[in-house]
């Protein structure tokens, strides 16, 4: 299927799923076990969504420039760098290692 | 508007809307990475405004991206998005509590449901300040993070190769930089460790995309499983990282917050201001803002 529709697909699904917070009663949020679902989940999806890519290519685990950007980037994040420090340390981290001849 | 009793205070002066203008200026810049990066995982220039205009959740059109950018499938991507956007329904129930927006406000309102929206107006206590946060955070991110995607995707195609300009490693920091919050206590950091290593051992055994949706299975069994040991924790009050409605950029936001919140505690008890007409309120200065807040 043309990527076209995925794209629309997902949005569709994005306001859905936001405009079904506004319709659902609000006592539905009192429930712990689906709040803490649903921060567990949004741990576990951007730990994976971190890891895979700094590391994935493809169906590979691969050591490259990327690694060297989730260092600088955790660097930065330690020393309480602001949002967007933290991401142009890591592509600063990335393409200095790529000038160096890290792939 | 009209419930209001007492003359709000104006725009300008509002502690909301300006923590909501300053994180909308901050994440809106912040589209230039999305923009190049969209343009260089394969999609096209109206796919990538696509993804911003109708999508607007910065994770979920990372997460669709990342997941293209891996060679993964459309369907993997969209359940990447779909999953990551979860959460939205979560602030649109937080956020419908709290403003009880009718007709054609809950349907826009809806839309601009995201992360830093609900972090503004869940940062301030007065109702009429949290929906002016809600709404310049909100307005002002779709505005900003759509330009600037289309900047960062009009400037991608003339850059070249984005992995000399260090773009994937940007992206990296900021997947890191959203999580690095939520990581404040052992659980929380078991979680993430345990999703990491599900994620590199699935990586060589399944479709690219797909390790992501089997660490997000595996997160959700844990959050399900251990709610049982947890009764006390009420939403948004654990406060280990876990709750789904954590401010994703706790650096520069809850210093902001934090000034703001200063200058509440501080600027109190001048009660005769509650009886002054707007223009003699004036007079106070700076404090009078913060103290009509609590009229």
């Amino acid at each position: 299927m043309n990527l076209w529709w995925w794209v629309l697909i997902a949005a569709a699904i994005a306001y859905l799923t936001k405009l079904l917070g506004y319709l659902v009663p609000a006592k539905i949020l009192a429930n712990p076990r689906m709040s803490r679902v649903a921060g567990t989940l949004t741990i576990g999806l951007l730990a994976s969504l971190t890891v895979a890519n700094a590391a994935a290519s493809g169906t590979a685990v691969v050591l490259d420039a990327r690694v060297g950007a989730l260092a600088a980037a955790a660097i930065a994040l330690w020393l309480k760098a602001p949002f967007l420090v933290v991401v142009l340390a890591g592509a600063l981290a990335a393409a200095v290692l790529r000038l160096g001849g890290w792939p | 508007m009209g419930l209001e009793r007492a003359p709000s205070v104006k725009l300008r002066d509002s502690p909301a809307a300006k923590v909501g203008a300053s994180i909308a200026i901050a994440t809106g810049l912040y589209g230039v990475s999305f923009g190049a990066l969209s343009v260089a995982s394969g999609l096209s220039l109206w796919q990538t405004m696509a993804l911003s205009l109708l999508l607007l959740s910065g994770g979920s059109q990372f997460a669709f991206i990342g997941v293209i950018a891996g060679g993964g499938t459309g369907v993997a991507a969209m359940s990447a998005s779909a999953l990551l956007g979860i959460r939205n329904g979560v602030y649109g129930m937080q956020l419908n509590a709290i403003m009880r927006p009718t007709g054609w406000r809950r349907l826009v309102a809806a839309h601009l449901t995201i992360d830093e929206s609900t972090a503004t107006a869940t940062g301030q206590s007065d109702p009429v300040e949290q929906k002016r946060g809600f709404w310049v955070a909100g307005v002002g991110i779709f505005i900003f993070w759509n330009v600037m995607t289309a900047v960062g995707a009009v400037i991608g195609n003339a850059l070249g190769d984005p992995k000399q300009w260090g773009l994937d490693g940007a992206a990296v920091a900021a997947f890191l930089g959203l999580l690095w919050p939520r990581i404040k206590g052992f659980q929380a950091a078991a979680i993430a460790v345990v999703c990491a290593v599900v994620t590199l051992l699935a990586v060589p055994l399944v479709p690219p995309g797909v390790p992501i949706l089997l660490a997000a299975l595996v997160a959700g069994l844990i959050g399900w499983f251990r709610q049982g040991r947890t009764p006390s924790h009420a939403p948004g009050h654990v406060g280990d990282g876990m709750e789904p409605d954590l401010p994703p950029y706790r650096h520069d936001v809850g210093q902001l917050v934090q000034s703001v919140t200063a200058a509440q505690t501080t600027g109190m008890n001048i009660a005769a201001v509650e009886n002054c007409p707007p223009e003699s309120a004036g007079l106070v200065g700076e404090v009078t803002p913060m103290t009509r807040k609590q009229i």
